[in-house]
């Protein structure tokens, strides 16, 4: 694979197809742990490596597995990884783990990682995989961190932790504060991109 | 689809299960003891706050009791005590009992006794009281639950073990009456059950003590 290739599989995912703001994939944890920044960047280290390591797994067995039963397979590789991923968790970020909570085990129905496996993976050799894998990743990663600062600050006036102010805008950490926030991130992108409202 | 092909299609499944299976089963075997390090560190930083002004030596969760109901102690599931030991001798038991008569629901009451019988800290595990009011037995709510801190079965009497609306020495809540007499409760017959069993949770000590 060329570098350009890289490059471009890469913006791909952070940018031009992100899973978050354009595919709008793996909505539940993005709306649902993004209340701190550092929430945010433990849930998105985490799909990052299952996303990359599932796509490059799906990627070098293409050729061995049958169309009928890929979608089986995805999902025993993809559980397999996330319960390493959270075994892990557990064992050397256990404050991480314990805030996160569920939403470990739950990378399992993140659809943006069968998504990969299946629209790119499936029919890609296995380094463009593993290129499209952590482009994707750290464009969900990126946003899951964008998001968990910015409801941090406005919310609690902290970030990561670190606090400037005794109390925020209590709105923006609770549910309805996600739901604007990934608003304002999703219309942001459209405008820098010029696309005009549909 | 034939016959072989069909074959082949569960033996490819059946690999890859196979596969994915040892690649959980490696990182489990990797992160067990870690694991268990960090629930074991976890569960002593949850009993700290009990354990005030008690010496203790490490591996305080090592020599844990669990007493299955019917025992004497408040609540019907299991009763936790852990054993806690200084310099090889004992120093404290911590009781995870339940009070069954709370407002809504029990409460799960972590409750510190010194050797000699006295309070050194009461904690609430896990309750589900009304915010506000009974959720102020909570230690992150209210101070209300530092009361107890060095009292013992003679300090107040045992007619006094009760919120002072019932004629008793302790304070109750605004608003919540039943939450606080449940708490009380679960201390005062802790503190009997500890009084009267002594010997039967700390043997060692008994015997050395009889000889």
């Amino acid at each position: 694979m060329t570098a350009a290739a890289w490059t471009e599989r890469l913006r791909t995912g952070l940018w031009k197809d992100n899973p978050g703001l354009v595919q709008l994939l793996g909505l539940c944890p993005l709306l649902a742990v993004t209340s701190t920044f550092v929430n945010g960047l433990g849930l998105g280290i985490a799909t990052l490596l299952v996303l990359t390591f599932s796509n490059a797994l799906v990627s070098a067995t293409r050729r061995l597995i049958r169309p009928e039963i890929r979608i089986p397979i995805y999902v025993v590789i993809i559980a397999s990884l996330v319960t390493c991923a959270e075994l892990i968790f557990k064992a050397w970020f256990p404050a991480l783990d314990r805030s996160l909570g569920i939403f470990i085990p739950l990378i399992v129905t993140n659809c943006a990682i069968v998504a990969r496996a299946e629209i790119f993976a499936s029919r890609n050799p296995i380094g463009a995989s593993i290129a499209d894998g952590l482009g994707m990743g750290a464009g969900f990663a990126l946003l899951l961190m964008a998001l968990g600062a910015f409801r941090e600050l406005v919310g609690q006036a902290s970030l990561a932790g670190f606090s400037f102010a005794d109390s925020g805008f209590l709105l923006a950490v609770l549910p309805p504060g996600a739901f604007f926030a990934l608003a304002l991130a999703v219309a942001l992108k459209n405008h820098i991109d010029g696309k005009p409202g549909r | 689809m034939s016959t072989s092909s069909i074959f082949r299609t569960g033996l490819t499944l059946a690999a890859i299960g196979a596969i994915c299976t040892m690649l959980v089963a490696a990182t489990y075997q990797a992160t067990r003891d870690r694991i268990a390090a960090n629930d074991k560190a976890l569960l002593e930083q949850s009993l700290l706050p009990a354990l005030a002004g008690i010496d203790y030596d490490s591996g305080l969760t090592d020599s844990l009791l669990e007493l299955q109901p019917p025992h004497e102690l408040p609540g019907n599931d299991t009763a936790l005590v852990y054993r806690v030991f200084a310099a090889g001798e004992p120093a404290a038991a911590l009781f995870a009992v339940t009070a069954r008569d709370g407002y809504s629901g029990p409460i799960r009451v972590l409750i510190g006794v010194a050797y000699d019988g006295t309070v050194s800290g009461v904690r609430i595990l896990q309750h589900r009281e009304t915010p506000g009011l009974g959720d102020m037995i909570d230690s992150s709510r209210s101070d209300w639950v530092l009361q107890f801190d060095g009292r013992s079965l003679g300090n107040p009497a045992a007619e006094h073990w009760a919120i002072r609306g019932d004629g008793g020495e302790f304070d109750q809540l605004t608003g919540a009456s039943i939450t606080p007499r449940a708490v009380v409760g679960a201390v005062r017959d802790t503190l009997l059950y500890f009084d009267a069993h002594r010997d039967e949770i700390f043997p060692v000590a008994a015997s050395e003590e009889n000889e």
